[in-house]
């Protein structure tokens, strides 16, 4: 529970970070928030050498309305996503997020970057098919959801990239269901779906979106029960038969509170129920 | 502080007052171990083995060394000056129990991952941390023994080669014709209950802080015990026992955990002598849950015999406890004390227990809240229920039936312990009025229409603890090596003010408001001006500690002899003083007054101003002072009943389950403070359910803890419990004069089998018809899967 000895700076500038973290070489991390990096170093699982706090860059947070968009700063803490209701299925999720102190200090940023396939904004963020700009040293660059999450951990962000903003499309006229099955409720999701619906004039499905937590290395869309709702009528028995298909083709890791099949079975479930809240 | 009339009125017994603590904790004024500094002392850091059994071949500290600020490090061979190993309290005559030496660091071979290799010392905390992993250990892995079962059998790889066997002790408790009982029966069922590994887990782990100067040595330890940490430390460090001062400072939990004699104050205390500097050591939550004694992890099989009408015949529990790698303070005793109670709040002609304890390379275990109790009282009422479903009778029915009767009482059971006081009866029909069963049933149905399974499930429990009494529990009897009596020290200063010295260690349990309570009714003073001192082996009373529900109904009681003794004193000084029979004075409203003449009286503060400042006003002969000792050593144990229920909801897609009420009853006796009363009881359930749904201590097959942190060690919080329901009945106890019993474990002794059993009545329409903890979701919706198929 004692990290082992490192360096830490909390630079006024966006380019003075980067910098920060450029000359800090590979051991050196970005410091968002911090609720997945710090307990990782108080077990000595991860030992950066250098943080480079991002609390003082101005401009990093906050919630605006844009275009048909949100943007999100990356600084964003859980907390403030959680009051922000005009966010829909974001901001039910960021109120799911581990316990109250966790959201006053973790941000949505730092949660994306660290790429862990068990958080929940992630989900969100993949479900939403939202976009992000990466700011490095030769500038921002805009990065898809669907191209950021590469493996376990493992992100398109470049080291001496740090998130600056997500967007979220506003999707109008969509319902959403978010269901996170838990052993405690501040525990990390054995599965979480988040659904997106969209119904169409006649009562069948436009459009539909699953994206799923902690089903793989990364965060995954359920594009099987996709397919097998669009179009449908949205009614028990379509939804019942298209989250049949939420696993289909997952490989998730079994942990101590959920062997594969057990997961497999969860996220069946776990889509009805969400594709359930979304058509109400 | 101002005497003010209605608070000498001498009615605080039985009031909710709020905690005469709460202020100095809610507000950061308490003082812990690690809040204490001392110029000039040395962090510790301690080297601990990343295996679960392995010889130790090589320890190079010489890099940790090699750093400015490291001041040395110490490995086992150079504690060869310790003049004794870790104790193991218990001495059973006639019992052969396999005892290896145990010392605070390993010497030659490492038994457990965490068991401690080097300590590493230095001028900064984080530093030492840092060099510990500098010292290179070279192991050579042994064999690893994890599975208890397994490793009693023949050929089985060894925790302890010198004995030939993984076999601790067997250890038997039995009364009454166990043959002709089960011949009796027209019904035996027979279980498999498992009772796995937990953690006391306390919020604030251990922390040690040992200063040995001029000879003498004061160790401020996170402790539940300090008494015997003295005993011990003297021993073991060659240090005569009057220069050595235990301190419990502010104890942020205990739960058991630190009802011990740990390696780590031994190490610390040593270090301090050696070094001649104050030695710090600070439990990190990691270490604490790798090497802090767990608790439970019992495998017993169980058999319940009945005749057709449900009358009990006869109870067998055969028990394979898991001691853990070491035997430490009271590890093998711990099943034994759930042996005193096989057989709850039944009659029950035979009954016999049989305990094998057996090594695994895996931290001891030793005594976590209940120690012992929560496993008998979940075997006995687990199998009450599938009795019940085996007879198709009612549950309930079958336990009023069976009843030990309130005429009975003290009523002695087959294995001869003397139950003190009862109302079975009179608990369980409070609990059914409370909780409405009818309704609850009538919501089943709906609920199971939208996929949700309602149990209610029950636990008539009692229980055994004000531990004392010395004659069962010493040599003579059980076997433990000491006694268990308690002493206090009721001082009145010159002013009237009461200081009450108590040789018990209360470290969250608000005792510092119920004696205060006690003493002010007794003296006629304010609570207010009755100050609790506790947990300093350097001042005041001699004690064993707080531990096994023993610090009201012993401790306590100490405390209102002495008081007794005082108002014997201050009766006869105020006698004299008023030219009367000391047997005429009365102490009413906060003066003592001869009967029919209030008028005339004086205070305690009057009396004590007497004694101290006007000594020749005394009766002839009296010795100034009014300053009173006791020692009390209790005739008996005292058995705290009542009767819980739990209600939960499970989803049948799932398998998980929520507690959606939790009714408790329960009987200590005269309530003292009701609102403590239910804080104790509340903790109790909360720990216990705890057990049932989300704790769980586990090992790989490789002895590797995979649950090291907050993470994996599931505790419940707020938002996984009820808001429990909980009222009392008082039966007194004829064991002690405030006829008190404890009620710090009967919650965590209670429930357990409460959630067990609704849970399985949830089941039985989908065909579940036995379950072991701990219910996770999967395993529970494994059991409705495989249910449902059969």
């Amino acid at each position: 529970m004692i990290p082992a000895e490192f360096d830490y700076v909390a630079p006024d500038t966006l380019q003075e970070a980067i910098a920060a973290r450029t000359a800090g070489g590979e051991d050196a991390k970005f410091l968002a928030g911090g609720h997945s990096l710090l307990p990782l170093m108080k077990l000595r699982l991860a030992a950066p050498t250098l943080l480079v706090d991002l609390r003082k860059v101005p401009g990093l947070s906050g919630v605006t309305r844009e275009n048909g968009h949100w943007r999100i700063g990356a600084m964003t803490r859980h907390a403030v996503l959680q009051d922000s209701h005009e966010l829909g299925a974001i901001s039910t999720v960021a109120a799911g997020i581990a316990d109250q102190q966790i959201r006053n200090r973790g941000t949505i940023g730092g949660s994306l970057a660290h790429g862990d396939p068990a958080s929940d904004l992630t989900t969100a963020f993949l479900a939403y098919e939202g976009t992000l700009t990466a700011t490095g040293p030769d500038g921002p660059r805009e990065v898809a959801a669907t191209e950021f999450f590469q493996d376990y951990l493992t992100t398109a962000l470049a080291e001496d990239e740090v998130i600056t903003e997500v967007r979220m499309p506003r999707l109008e006229g969509y319902g959403y269901g978010y269901e996170k099955f838990t052993r405690r409720a501040e525990d990390w999701a054995m599965v979480g779906v988040v659904a997106l619906v969209k119904q169409a004039d006649d009562g069948t499905c436009e459009d539909v979106r699953i994206a799923m937590t902690n089903m793989g290395s990364t965060p995954l869309r359920a594009r099987a029960a996709e397919d097998a709702l669009r179009g449908r009528p949205l009614d028990a028995g379509s939804i019942a038969e298209a989250a049949g298909h939420a696993a289909d083709g997952t490989d998730p890791p079994a942990d101590r509170n959920a062997s594969e099949a057990y997961k497999r079975h969860l996220a069946q479930v776990m889509t009805r129920r969400a594709l359930t809240s979304a058509t109400k | 502080m101002t005497l003010m009339d209605d608070r000498t009125s001498g009615n605080h017994v039985g009031r909710s007052l709020r905690r005469k603590e709460d202020p100095r904790l809610i507000t950061g004024q308490a003082t812990y171990v690690d809040d204490i500094n001392i110029t000039g002392l040395l962090h510790a850091a301690i080297v601990r083995s990343p295996e679960a059994h392995a010889k130790i071949l090589s320890i190079d500290a010489s890099a940790a060394m090699a750093r400015d600020d490291v001041h040395a490090v110490y490995t086992g061979e150079d504690m060869a000056d310790l003049l004794a190993p870790l104790p193991m309290a218990w001495a059973p005559d006639g019992v052969e129990v396999h005892n290896p030496e145990h010392w605070p660091l390993a010497r030659g071979e490492v038994k457990h991952v965490g068991d401690p290799v080097a300590i590493v010392l230095g001028t900064d905390r984080y530093a030492v941390i840092d060099a510990a992993e500098d010292v290179l250990v070279e192991y050579e892995p042994l064999p690893v023994v994890t599975d208890i079962e397994q490793a009693l059998e023949p050929g089985h790889a060894l925790v302890h080669e010198q004995f030939g066997t993984n076999e601790v002790h067997k250890w038997s408790l039995g009364g009454g014709d166990m043959e002709a009982g089960f011949a009796a029966a027209d019904v035996i069922i027979e279980r498999r209950v498992v009772n796995h590994r937990v953690s006391g887990a306390p919020i604030e782990p251990r922390g040690v802080l040992a200063d040995y100067k001029a000879g003498a040595i004061t160790v401020h330890t996170s402790t539940q015990v300090p008494h015997f940490v003295r005993l011990f430390m003297g021993l073991m460090l060659g240090i005569s026992e009057e220069r050595v001062r235990i301190i419990a400072p502010e104890v942020g939990g205990g739960f058991g955990a630190k009802l011990q004699v740990t390696g780590e104050e031994m190490l610390c205390a040593w270090a301090s002598r050696k070094t001649r500097k104050p030695v710090k050591w600070i439990e990190t939550r990691s270490e604490h849950m790798a090497t802090c004694h767990h608790g439970r992890d019992q495998i017993a099989t169980v058999r319940l015999g009945a005749k057709r009408d449900g009358t009990l015949t006869a109870m067998h529990a055969d028990i394979v406890a898991d001691m853990g790698a070491y035997l430490m303070l009271l590890t093998p005793t711990i099943p034994s004390l759930g042996a005193f109670v096989m057989g709850g709040v039944y009659k029950i002609p035979a009954i016999t227990t049989d305990i094998t304890g057996v090594f695994t390379n895996k931290c001891a275990t030793d005594a976590i809240r209940g120690a012992g109790r929560p496993e008998a009282t979940h075997m006995v009422e687990v199998c009450m229920d599938q009795l019940a479903d085996e007879l198709g009778m009612d549950r309930l029915e079958l336990r009023r039936k069976n009843f030990i009767p309130k005429e009975a009482f003290p009523y002695e059971t087959a294995l001869g312990i003397v139950y003190d006081s009862g109302d079975y009866h009179a608990a369980l029909d409070l609990l059914m009025e409370k909780l409405d069963l009818p309704a609850l049933e009538r919501e089943k149905e709906e609920l199971a229409a939208k996929g949700i399974r309602r149990g209610i499930g029950f636990s008539t429990y009692t229980e055994i603890c004000g531990l004392a009494p010395s004659r069962v529990t010493g040599p003579a009897g059980f076997g433990l090596q000491t006694g268990l009596w308690e002493s206090a020290i009721v001082r009145v200063t010159v002013t009237g003010a009461v200081t009450v010295y108590t040789g018990t260690s209360p470290h969250g349990q608000g005792h510092e408001t119920t004696m205060a309570q006690v003493v002010a009714d007794k003296l006629g003073v304010d609570p207010q001006n009755v100050e609790i001192m506790h947990g300093d082996t350097g001042t005041g009373a001699m004690g064993l500690g707080t531990y096994g529900s023993r610090t009201t109904a012993v401790g306590t009681e100490s405390v209102a002899r002495a008081s007794d003794k005082v108002v014997e004193k201050a009766k006869a000084i105020v006698a004299h003083a008023l030219e009367a029979a000391p047997e005429d004075i009365e102490l009413r409203d906060g003066k003592f007054s001869v009967q029919g003449s209030p008028d005339k009286g004086m205070t305690l503060a009057e009396v004590s101003g007497m004694a101290h400042v006007r000594p020749e006003l005394l009766p002839e002969g009296m010795a100034p002072g009014l300053d009173e000792t006791s020692f009390y050593d209790p005739n008996n144990f005292v058995f705290p009943f009542g009767a819980h229920a739990c209600v939960v909801d499970v989803e049948e897609d799932t398998g998980k389950v929520k507690v959606v009420r939790y009714v408790a009853i329960d009987d200590c006796g005269p309530a003292i403070n009701p609102t403590i009363i239910d804080g104790q009881v509340h903790g109790g359930i909360a720990q216990a359910i705890g057990q049932a749904l989300y704790e769980h201590v586990m090992y790989d097959e490789d002895g590797q803890l995979v649950t090291g942190t907050f993470v994996d060690y599931a505790l419940p919080t707020a938002a996984e419990l009820p808001s429990f329901e909980t009222d009392r009945t008082e039966t007194p106890s004829p064991v002690n004069s405030l006829g008190v019993k404890g009620i710090g474990e009967a919650g965590t002794i209670a429930a357990s089998p409460a959630v067990l059993n609704a849970v399985v009545d949830a089941l039985r329409p989908l065909g579940v018809t036995y379950l072991n903890m701990p219910l996770s979701s999967e395993s529970v919706w494994n059991a409705i899967t495989e249910g449902s198929r059969a």
